[in-house]
């Protein structure tokens, strides 16, 4: 809300010398947040000058211009520059006469834009000043000539200010009201929540108006289809006012008020209606009365049925929206906006003004489905005081009859379809309770009167009456928040609350930082990145692409990335891709965060329950039942070089053993063990990746890959072939990790070491001839692992030879080789067995 | 018998002079290895000399005998001192041979980094851990009636539009990207016992384009503590105790009146923020209050009996004015080196 300084001081007193700025700094305290500073960015000397002659001078690029000379001064003194009070003015407008009383920038001024005028040779003269367009001063876009002040209906004397004249001097302070506190978007509340900052004394402008009985309009509701069982219209003011002239102009502190309220001056009688919404928070139509036919009813628009707005589209309405009609149809959409057929024009004669009040939510929902936003339907959203609505009204006729020379008339109608607000009870303590402050009971009534309630003294507490401008206060709650708002919140005094004993993070939390902090102390480094993914990248890693849930955005800010990931990996090639571009080259990122993985099409689900009442159980998990799987994932991508080329150091690339490095470390973190195995994984390598299978209560339980990309798919996202990348659920091997640690007692008897070198056929996993190492040794096994797999000379063809490193231990004595060699015998006995393994020659 | 004696204490100099020599030229180890045999083997002087003991007179074996005793006592620590001599001569061009320039030391491997938003949700939750709080989550994906209706916001809220909140497709699912972290203050309420006292980071999904200060994907922290007889005292006296641990023991607090659907009285937060890039200054910080009884309702808990505060903050925002992140871009576009910078710490 846009308020202008001199607008504000007529309903509520502001010290000498107010600015914006303090003003905006009392709003503050309210609850009013700063918004801005509006002004007119012009300084004088600009006056009122008459043209006393002029010569139409025709130039050769074919404009014609007009050297006038102007008096801006009264006869024989000094203008307000200190110059002649005849100064020769070059003009290109040609819309004036001799004697025309015009707005003259001397040298000196300043107009907005940081426009500097000067006197300065053009067209053969010199020109000594500027008649001014009202667009050069920036009242409103009107360049068809220089401002006439005849035509403002102005008079006055040569060589007086013309910013006074104008009201140019005058500045708002724009501040941001939050949604509960819709009679805030008027002078008439800023003017109270100022009068609440400061202390001032605040005049409520409906004071100053008088309304008269309207009747005789017949007028009527007839909601068919009401929304939620809410009212349609809880008032209806009509007010006519006959024999207006039209064509008269708006006064100038008028259009200076609309335009730092935010608003163009259009035409008198428009802009009196402006003027009214803005100074009382009531949004007012006007009606050519003469082309109304006949009886007003409110409605809901029938199915098909179009109305021609003022801004001259043709809407197509819904079922559900408000509208005002007569015989002829649909002639405005309430609330919204009014239609063509009946609009106000200079020709109009006999003016209706309607001042109504309609449910919110009617009048939200239309502006949402007809994307006007209008300055009416933003005070009708937030609720309108349906008592003003008499008053803004008669003010709008007040202003008719003074500027337009209209005539009140006794013809209208006054509908009321609202309930007395009732009383809410308040505790006396409640406040002090809530706040922590203590406060007084006559501070309390004092408050809750000045914000406009009745309060009723009862034992035991108070029965409060809220004013009709306030349909936000419902509940005590509310009361106690204007309690605590008006006294303020600096006086609420700072106490730490005792917590019971906390049980610190929980299992997965620490899981999660030991597991993130792992990885970057091994040289991972953490991104973050957005899950919006494209259909085919949430495909990349599927199975089965066609069958695959998804979730689908319904409103995606790109179409493209429309879908919520099942898989981190995507967003991190595309981070990959990005750090590419940028020259980074050498990476190894990983995310950790939740995928979305639902178990069953997403469809339509039953209506919700009710917002302030806790679900039964069964509601509650039906709640449940609708939101998707979301387990948390955590991926990394690697590439370029792990280690870079430096001094005394060649470059380590890469591969995918980066990505089993990291699959194991996060196993290590979180106290489990990852078996590998080799697979075969869309969108991965066919030949350089690994399943991670963790043991499980009911066997191994497959956690996720690590391997390297397809290759196709790195180049396809501007990376190089050689991509590696892992990815596993985090939720899952979380799970899967002992809650405590079982110790094994260390022992310290002497080990033995032996290498064994096993030929194996290719195809034959490494992991699966350790594991039957491990198995077959038995347990004077202490530590097994493969150290070499070697094929080529000396080797079958078709056959691989691996190499273990073995260490035995007894726990009670010394181990001889002999009882080594035969635990290493069995193990041997048993990869033959199962591998058809032959120890190398 | 010859009553001469060779074993003069002539001769014994004599021999131990030329062993000396033999010792003292010796220039490294395995040299000084070879001349010990020509200083005291038995082709050496002192043991020809010493060869002739036994044709000695009696009567001059003891004096010869402790002349020569002597003379090997001298040329034995002659060699031990040379021998440690050379030893650490070798040492010493051992070491030089191996100095290498430290200052060009390589990377054994990467240096990694967590990502500052995700430090600074762990940050804020061991200072409310700390106090006893519990770190509460939730999913990212909600059903509208925890996102919304639960917490307050009428069916018509315009916060409810499509112009602010993502909406999954259809939208009879009646699931949206939680738009705040609110819908966990709520799960709280529900699944846990009285009291409560929960922090609530994560991430959440407004429609915003992308641009220097917005996202439409960022983070919030919550608080809420619901018990017995909290005011907004208690409110105040967390959050100072909050800022001074994020910001220092200067930073203050200042509430200014505000509205949200689901805390009555509310607030904005501004904190005074000592460490300020260009200066000490109040900034914008979040926004609290008290919890709004119909969000209690929801939850089944009677207003009557318990009350309770909320507050949230952006953590994008929090980096922004706390480590002078200036472009939204840097956090969300996983450039390596925004996180690099940071390293393991904010």
């Amino acid at each position: 809300m846009r308020v202008p300084l001199s607008w504000l001081a007529e309903y509520v007193d502001l010290p000498t010398g107010a600015t914006p700025e303090t003003v905006m700094a009392e709003l503050v305290k309210v609850g009013l947040e700063e918004e801005g500073i509006h002004r007119f960015d012009l300084s004088g000397p600009i006056v009122v000058g008459r043209v006393l002659e002029f010569v139409a001078e025709p130039q050769s690029n074919g404009k014609t211009i007009r050297w006038c000379q102007v008096q801006v001064a009264p006869s024989g003194q000094k203008a307000a520059d200190g110059g002649p009070d005849i100064r020769g003015i070059v003009c290109g407008a040609s819309n004036f006469e001799v004697n025309d009383k015009v707005v003259v920038c001397l040298p000196g001024a300043v107009l907005p834009g940081d426009f500097k005028i000067a006197a300065r040779s053009t067209y053969g003269h010199i020109s000594d000043g500027m008649m001014a367009s009202a667009r050069e001063l920036t009242l409103n876009d009107d360049h068809d000539g220089i401002i006439r002040l005849s035509q403002l209906g102005l008079d006055p004397k040569v060589g007086s200010d013309a910013i006074e004249l104008l009201s140019l001097g005058d500045q708002a302070a724009e501040v941001n009201v939050t949604p509960d506190r819709g009679y805030c978007l008027s002078i008439r509340g800023i003017a109270r929540e100022y009068s609440h900052a400061s202390g001032a004394e605040f005049r409520d402008p409906t004071g100053n108006v008088h309304p008269m009985s309207n009747h005789g309009y017949d007028f009527s509701v007839d909601d068919q289809a009401p929304i939620r069982d809410r009212k349609a219209v809880s008032r209806f003011v009509l007010s006519a006012v006959k024999d207006v002239d039209a064509t008269r102009p708006t006064p100038p502190w008028m259009i200076s008020r609309l335009k730092l309220a935010g608003m163009r001056s259009i035409s008198l009688v428009v802009d009196i209606t402006n003027y009214v919404m803005l100074e009382l928070g009531q949004p007012l139509h006007a009606y050519d009365l003469d082309k109304l036919n006949g009886a007003i009813t409110v409605r809901r628009a029938a199915a098909g049925e179009q109305l021609k707005t003022l801004d001259g589209q043709v809407r197509k309405l819904h079922p559900e929206d408000l509208v005002i009609a007569d015989a002829s149809g649909a002639i405005g959409m309430a609330g919204v906006m009014g239609g063509e057929s009946t609009e106000v024009s200079s020709s109009t004669k006999n003016v209706l003004i309607e001042a109504a009040n309609f449910d919110p939510i009617s009048i939200a929902r239309s502006a949402r489905r007809h994307k006007l936003p209008s300055e009416a339907a933003k005070r009708f959203e937030r609720g309108v005081d349906h008592s003003v609505a008499k008053f803004a009204a008669a003010r709008a006729v007040q202003l008719l009859e003074v500027h337009a020379s209209g005539v009140a008339d006794s013809l209208g109608a006054d509908y009321r379809g609202y309930e007395p607000n009732l009383p809410i009870w308040l505790p006396s303590e409640f406040a002090s309770e809530l706040v922590g402050v203590d406060y007084s009971p006559s501070e309390i009534t004092d408050v809750l009167h000045d914000v406009g309630c009745l309060v009723a003294s009862v034992s035991g507490g108070f029965e409060v009456i809220p004013p009709t401008w306030r349909p936000d206060l419902r509940h005590k709650t509310d009361l106690v928040e204007e309690i605590a708002r008006i006294s303020g919140y600096d006086r609420i005094p700072s106490r730490l609350p005792v917590a019971p004993p906390g049980r610190g993070l929980t299992v997965s939390q620490r899981q999660r930082r030991t597991v993130a902090n792992a990885l970057a102390a091994t040289g991972h480094t953490e991104v973050l990145t957005y899950p919006f993914v494209s259909m085919a990248a949430n495909r990349w890693f599927a199975e089965n692409p066609s069958e695959l849930l998804t979730v689908r955005l319904a409103n995606a800010i790109q179409e493209e990335a429309a879908e919520m990931r099942v898989s981190i990996l995507p967003g991190l090639i595309e981070a990959a891709k990005r750090n590419h571009s940028r020259g980074l080259v050498n990476l190894a990122i990983f995310e950790s965060g939740l995928v979305f993985e639902p178990t069953a099409k997403i469809g339509k689900t039953a209506d919700l329950p009710v917002g302030n009442l806790r679900p039964n159980q069964q509601q509650l998990a039906d709640l449940e039942a609708t939101v998707p799987n979301q387990p948390r994932f955590i991926a990394a991508v690697f590439t370029g070089d792990r280690v870079p080329h430096q001094v005394g150091q060649r470059a380590v690339e890469a591969t995918y053993r980066d990505a089993i490095q990291a699959a194991r470390l996060i196993a290590h973190a979180v106290g489990v063990e990852i078996t590998l195995k080799q697979a075969v994984k869309a969108g991965f390598h066919p030949g350089r990746t690994a399943e991670l299978l963790v043991a499980g209560p009911d066997g191994n339980v497959s956690i996720g890959h690590a391997g390297e990309l397809a290759p196709q798919l790195a180049l396809d996202n501007d990376l190089p072939r050689r991509v590696a990348a892992l990815e596993l659920n985090l939720d899952l091997i979380g799970q899967l990790a002992p809650k405590v640690v079982q110790a094994s007692t260390i022992a310290v008897m002497p080990a033995a070491t032996q290498d064994l070198s096993l030929v194996v056929d290719l195809a034959v996993p490494a992991s699966d001839v350790l594991a039957s190492v491990i198995e077959g040794a038995g347990d004077l096994l202490e530590w097994a692992d493969v150290v070499d797999d070697y094929r080529g000379e000396n080797i079958e063809s078709g056959k691989k030879s691996l190499t273990f490193a073995l260490r035995f231990r007894a726990a009670e004595r010394t181990l001889t080789q002999v009882e080594a060699s035969a635990s290493r015998d069995a193990a041997v006995e048993l990869c033959a067995e199962r591998f058809g393994a032959t120890i190398r020659a | 018998m010859s009553a001469s004696n060779p074993i003069t204490q002539a001769a014994v100099d004599s021999a131990v002079e030329h062993g000396l020599k033999i010792i003292s030229v010796a220039s490294d180890l395995a040299s000084l290895k070879a001349s010990r045999a020509a200083a005291t083997g038995d082709q050496s002087p002192i043991a020809q000399l010493n060869s002739q003991m036994a044709k000695l007179e009696h009567a001059f074996k003891a004096e010869a005998g402790k002349i020569i005793g002597q003379a090997r006592g001298t040329l034995n620590a002659a060699f031990a001192a040379r021998e440690s001599e050379l030893f650490a001569a070798e040492q010493i061009a051992k070491l030089a041979a191996e100095s290498v320039d430290v200052t060009a030391a390589a990377l054994t491997n990467r240096l990694g980094a967590r990502h500052p938003l995700s430090l600074l949700q762990e940050q804020v939750s061991d200072i409310f851990v700390a106090m006893g709080w519990e770190v509460a989550e939730g999913p990212e994906i909600e059903n509208e009636w925890f996102n919304f209706d639960a917490l307050n916001f009428d069916a018509d809220h315009p916060a409810r539009a499509m112009q602010d909140t993502f909406f999954v497709d259809p939208v009879e699912s009646h699931l949206v990207l939680r738009t705040h972290t609110s819908p966990v203050q709520v799960r709280s309420l529900l699944e846990r016992e009285l009291p409560v006292y929960v922090i609530c980071p994560g991430r959440v999904f407004r429609t915003d384009e992308l641009d220097a200060t917005h996202t439409p994907v960022f983070h919030q922290v919550e608080g809420l503590a619901v018990d017995r007889g909290l005011t907004m005292a208690d409110l105040r006296g967390t959050l100072e105790h909050f800022a001074r641990s994020m910001f220092g023991p200067e930073a203050q607090i200042r509430l200014r009146p505000s509205f949200f659907p689901f805390t009555e009285p509310s607030a904005e937060l501004d904190v005074w923020h000592p460490g300020a890039k260009g200066g000490a200054r109040w900034v914008e910080w979040g926004g609290c209050g008290m919890v709004s009884p119909n969000v209690l309702k929801a939850a089944g808990i009677d207003p009557e009996k318990y009350s309770g505060f909320a507050f949230g903050m952006g953590v994008e925002r929090t980096l922004m004015f706390r480590n002078d992140v200036n472009d939204m871009h840097d956090m969300v576009e996983a450039d390596v080196r925004f996180s690099e910078q940071f390293g393991a710490t904010i």
